[in-house]
């Protein structure tokens, strides 16, 4: 929960000129136009543009989850591009997570099975001690026993982040995590992800299109057409509402 | 609302060919039952005809014992010779043949075994010249006492036997005779035989003597009609010469012939029918299982869509009318299919028959009755199936359509009680069959047994839960493992109708395997306990009865040092009191008693001079017979005789019935004992005298000596052939709960997509994904299995009680076959789990979890 400050400069994810076509001559779809960003290790990533700007598509290659077309992704050191399902399932298992805005938990098991999940899949013992601390932070001690049923949309997904957060992964992919949320269940998984980078150095990058949300994170990323288009350091609501409504002008 | 029917019918082609090829295949056996046995019945029509063909008119004698069903083939009394000349008399008579024939002419090949057939008779006759029909191929016609003719299957079947030959010949006298083969016949057409029959033809004398026992008689007249003369007129003319029905002669027609034989042997072949439709009964019984299934998951994922046409305005009706078009298209196709399936396979079966009996077929055709089955069955059992899902279809509410809930799990107290109800019934009605007498006693058992397995299958789901999480524990150690077996009781209701079809199949044959070990154990205890031979000499039969050998063997085998006591005993149908029954007879009574441990309670169990019977207790009982009583027996042969009661016994479990004094085998069919019965005395090697009798039998090669062990196994033997014949019929009926089983697991792996790709997302591998589905189907399909052993167990066991007087004495279950079974299953699961797995594997990762 220390030394963050040395590796606040690293790289966790990378894309280095991502192009992404869909399709083959008049019905090409460029959904992405050769993309290159880095995303710093210890860091909050918020990407955003309007629907169909390439964002979620960003988000899918840099986690592995989809394959390039041109260009390369990166996550730490190691390049992901061109992986066998084995490479890539090895990735998932142990340098990223994922949070997605539905279907997130498995029906048949408890919370507490499904925050273990990704360990026991892979057969590793979970760490007790750091198992507790997420457990803590997202409040669930008393909820370990019961299904996913049994649990509101906002424990829910609380217990998706603990499940992502517990096998300590390079980096969190969350894909519009409070899509489905109210406000307030919306905010309380917000204000823990952005602990969780604060307190434990984790990296998360976050897909939204809420403004509201995108202001819990550290940057913010704005693609258009395809492109970035712009950034934001630090944000604000209505700074991010702001730059929105200039790039909804400009396309 | 049709269009948007067919069109959601058309999308889900998966769905559509796995539950149509359940009825497919159900379909395919029934049309296939049929077009074999029209075939078959066609072929032997035309086979009929040709035997009797150049026969106008026929004459026999009015048959003494049998003719009915309880006694088999009816034994022909012999008519004397002074008869034709009667018959030739007859004005409008163009010529009158004698027919010294009868079955029972048994060829030893050049194997030095007797050569035997699947069905068809081994006739031994009278040669009578070359006709329209009998041609001689090679060689010449037999001249003297010791020729002999035979058709070119016989010389075929015998391991090529060639004109010049030196051939033996077992007739109905005692012992081998010795003949040369001058002639090898066919008939018109270039057959080689009449429908596989085996024919060996001697001179006149010869036949009358060794195929009908007495000089200058014939088993039949044939008589053509000169010109102008009806058939029937000249039968008429001809029955009256003898004297009409009084004279005791049959006068028929070669047509009435041809129609009697035909008939008789088409109720055989209806019979059989019967039972191959009872098979594809059970197949379809099962196919019925998939279909619901199929349907109630269909409902259950169109439930928005359905919902969605009740909103824009669709009906009730219409909802119930879509889902009903959607069962009847499939219904349709499927039997479409089926009947073009079945034809195939009747055509094959037919082809294979017609090979391996030598009858030639006729040509191939689809009989009303196939059609006309295979579209009410396709159609009736997928309708039947589609009923249930297609009422809980229309009661889906419009605002469904607007709901992300899934339709909660409903209790299952409803479906509980009803399956226990209906289970107590089926309990009920099976117990009420196997305890009854009376016609209605099968119809009782079938019914109770159809019946209990409707109430086990609406019980299952409650059973589901604990069994399935019980199994699945087996596979817990991993967690793919344990994730298939949370998935398998996810939905009991699902689970339990996919595992209820396979019960089905596996339950019938564990019952008749418990039945069939029931018997075994039996049969040696009883051999052990209370039999006390040590050597039997017996064979297998044919029609007319079992095997015979000639009596001079017992005489020497008695004489043999070490044996202490021989016994024989000899069989034949006979009619005592009128009615036809089969009766054993012994020449010495008091060492048949002592071989089968038998006492007298009444009189004595010895001969004091002819015509002695004794009887058991029960039997006696049963007829209002005692001590002293007489019964009217008539043999094949003779006069009838009166036959004294002079002991009565109680009555074993091997042992029962009436036993008749051996002065009466004269009239038997054939004079020569059936069964051979040497105790050997303390110190004596049994081995050692087994392989003297074996040399003494060196002419009698369709019996042989075999100890008591070796006896009870070949009895038992057949008990297995019996086990093979069924399960290979039940195999349908796993097939296609087989095919339940992917079906059930296909349709998992698309609903769970998202579920899939959420786990392949964080981690896990595609074997591992592969073995999670696996389990899955491998739980599914141990707890079939369990279901069915449990199930066949108890239906065998009670059938086994049930039959507590009649042998039954012991109830034994196969353990190890039961084990083998449960084996099976889970390989079954591994198997069917295949394309189910590999489509998991490869669900799409980004597809699976990407929101719309």
């Amino acid at each position: 929960m220390t030394a963050s400050v040395a590796t606040r400069t690293e790289v966790a994810a990378k894309a280095v000129d991502v192009w992404k076509i869909y399709g083959t001559g008049e019905a090409q779809v460029h959904a992405l136009g050769g993309v290159s960003v880095e995303l710093e290790k210890g860091h909050f990533t918020a990407i955003m543009g309007p629907s169909g700007s390439g964002k979620s598509t960003l988000m899918h290659c840099l986690a592995g989850l989809d394959a390039v077309s041109r260009g390369e992704v990166y996550i730490g050191d190691s390049k992901i591009t061109g992986l066998s399902d084995r490479g890539l399932t090895n990735l998932r298992r142990t340098k990223v997570g994922f949070i997605f805005q539905q279907f997130n938990l498995l029906p048949t098991l408890t919370a507490e099975e499904n925050i273990l999940l990704p360990l026991s899949i892979s057969g590793r013992k979970p760490d007790q001690a750091w198992f507790d601390t997420v457990i803590e932070t997202v409040g669930l001690r008393d909820r370990l026993k019961h299904r996913p049923s049994q649990l509101s949309g906002g424990q829910q997904q609380r217990v998706a982040c603990a499940r992502a957060l517990v096998s300590r992964p390079e980096v969190i992919f969350a894909d519009e995590p409070t899509g489905n949320l109210d406000s307030r269940s919306g905010a309380e998984v917000l204000s823990f992800l952005r602990n969780s980078v604060r307190d434990f150095g984790q990296t998360i990058v976050m897909v939204t299109h809420d403004p509201n949300a995108a202001s819990y994170a550290d940057r913010v990323i704005f693609l258009a057409d395809g492109h970035i288009v712009d950034e934001l350091h630090a944000p604000t609501a209505d700074a991010v509402l702001d730059r929105l409504k200039r790039l909804d002008k400009a396309v | 609302m049709l269009r948007a029917t067919l069109k959601s019918l058309l999308s889900r082609k998966l769905r559509l060919v796995l539950s149509g090829l359940a009825v497919v295949l159900g379909v395919m056996f029934v049309s296939g039952a049929f077009v074999l046995t029209d075939t078959m019945g066609r072929s032997f029509d035309s086979l009929f005809s040709s035997v009797y063909q150049g026969i106008d008119v026929n004459v026999t004698q009015k048959p003494k014992v049998g003719g009915d069903q309880d006694v088999g083939p009816s034994q022909q009394g012999n008519i004397p010779a002074a008869t034709l000349d009667k018959v030739r008399a007859v004005p409008g008579v163009a010529s009158v043949t004698g027919d010294a024939t009868a079955d029972g002419a048994r060829v030893i090949g050049k194997n030095g075994k007797v050569v035997t057939t699947f069905g068809p008779p081994r006739l031994g006759g009278n040669w009578v010249g070359t006709s329209d029909l009998l041609q001689l191929r090679e060689g010449r016609a037999p001249a003297a006492d010791n020729e002999i003719v035979v058709n070119v299957t016989t010389a075929k079947s015998a391991g090529g036997l060639k004109v010049g030959d030196d051939v033996g010949v077992l007739t109905l006298q005692p012992g081998k005779k010795v003949f040369k083969l001058v002639g090898i016949f066919g008939y018109s057409g270039d057959r080689d035989s009449l429908g596989g029959s085996l024919e060996v033809l001697f001179t006149t004398p010869v036949a009358q003597e060794l195929m009908l026992g007495e000089k200058d008689v014939y088993s039949g007249i044939n008589v053509t009609a000169a010109a102008g003369v009806t058939n029937e007129k000249l039968r008429d003319d001809v029955a009256a010469a003898l004297g009409g029905e009084a004279g005791g002669f049959q006068v028929k027609t070669g047509k009435q012939l041809t129609d009697e034989t035909t008939k008789s042997f088409r109720e055989g072949l209806a019979f059989f029918n019967n039972v191959l439709i009872g098979f594809a009964g059970v197949a379809l019984f099962v196919g019925t299982f998939l279909i619901l299934n199929t349907f109630s998951i269909i409902v259950a994922q169109r439930t928005r869509e359905l919902a969605l046409m009740r909103a824009l305005g669709g009906s009730r009706g219409q909802t119930l009318g879509s889902v009903i078009i959607e069962a009847v298209a499939i219904g349709l196709i499927a039997s479409v299919l089926g009947l073009a399936a079945g034809v195939g396979v009747g055509v094959l079966l037919a082809w294979v028959f017609g090979n391996v009996s030598g009858v030639a077929l006729a040509s191939v055709g689809v009989p009303a009755a196939a059609v006309i089955s295979a579209f009410v069955v396709g159609l009736l059992v997928t309708v039947v199936a589609a009923v249930l899902p297609a009422l809980r279809a229309s009661r889906i509410p419009p605002i469904a359509a607007l709901q992300e809930v899934a339709t909660p799990d409903r209790p299952l107290t409803k479906l509980t009680v009803s399956g226990a109800l209906i289970g107590a019934a089926g309990g009920t009605m099976l117990g009420l069959g196997l305890a009854g007498q009376g016609d209605n006693t099968l119809w009782l058992i079938l019914g109770g047994v159809l019946v209990s397995f409707i109430g086990v299958a609406l019980l299952t789901p409650l059973l589901a839960r604990p069994v399935v999480s019980l199994l699945g524990r087996l596979f817990s150690w991993s967690v793919p493992g344990k994730l298939g077996r949370l998935n398998s009781g996810r939905n009991p209701r699902r689970t339990a109708i996919t595992a209820a079809a396979l019960m089905v199949g596996l339950a019938l044959i564990t019952g008749v395997n418990v039945i069939l070990a029931s018997a075994k154990q039996s049969l040696s205890s009883q051999a052990s306990t209370q039999v006390t031979v040590d050597l039997i000499i017996s064979g297998d039969g044919d029609d007319n009865g079992p095997a015979k050998f000639d009596p001079a063997v017992m005489d020497a085998a008695a004489k043999l040092p070490g044996v202490s006591s021989a016994a024989s005993e000899y069989w034949d149908f006979a009619q005592v009191d009128g009615n036809g029954t089969g009766i054993s007879a012994t020449p010495d009574m008091a060492a048949y008693a002592s071989m089968f441990k038998l006492t007298a309670t009444e009189g004595t169990l010895q001969w004091t001079g002819p015509d002695q019977a004794v009887i058991d207790t029960e039997n006696a009982k049963k007829r209002n017979l005692t001590l002293g009583s007489t019964m009217t027996m008539q043999f094949t042969r003779g006069e009838p005789h009166q036959v004294k009661i002079v002991g009565l016994y109680q009555r074993s479990d091997v042992m029962g019935g009436t036993i008749v004094s051996g002065d009466v085998v004269k009239d038997y069919r054939s004079a020569q004992p059936s069964w051979g019965y040497l105790r050997v005395s303390d110190g004596a090697s049994v081995d050692a005298i087994q392989k003297q009798v074996d040399q003494l039998l060196v002419d009698n090669p369709e019996v042989s000596v075999a100890n008591r062990a070796e006896y009870v196994d070949a009895q038992s033997a057949q008990f297995d052939q019996l086990l093979v014949m069924i399960q290979v019929l039940l195999a349908l009926a796993i097939l296609i709960a087989v095919l339940g089983i992917v079906n059930t697991l296909a349709l998992s792996v698309l609903e769970r997509t998202r579920e899939l790709g959420l786990l392949r997302a964080i981690g896990m591998r595609r074997a591992q994904t592969m073995r999670m589905v696996t389990v899955e189907a491998v739980v599914i399909s141990t707890f079939g299995a369990l279901l069915g052993l449990a199930v066949g167990t108890g239906l065998g066991a009670a059938v086994v009680r049930a039959l507590k007087d009649d042998g039954f004495t012991k109830l034994a279950f196969p353990w190890s076959q039961m084990a083998t079974y449960l084996l099976l299953a889970a390989l079954v699961g591994v198997i069917a789990a295949v394309l189910p797995s590999i489509r998991a594997s490869r669900v799409n990762v980004l597809q699976a979890i990407s929101h719309d």
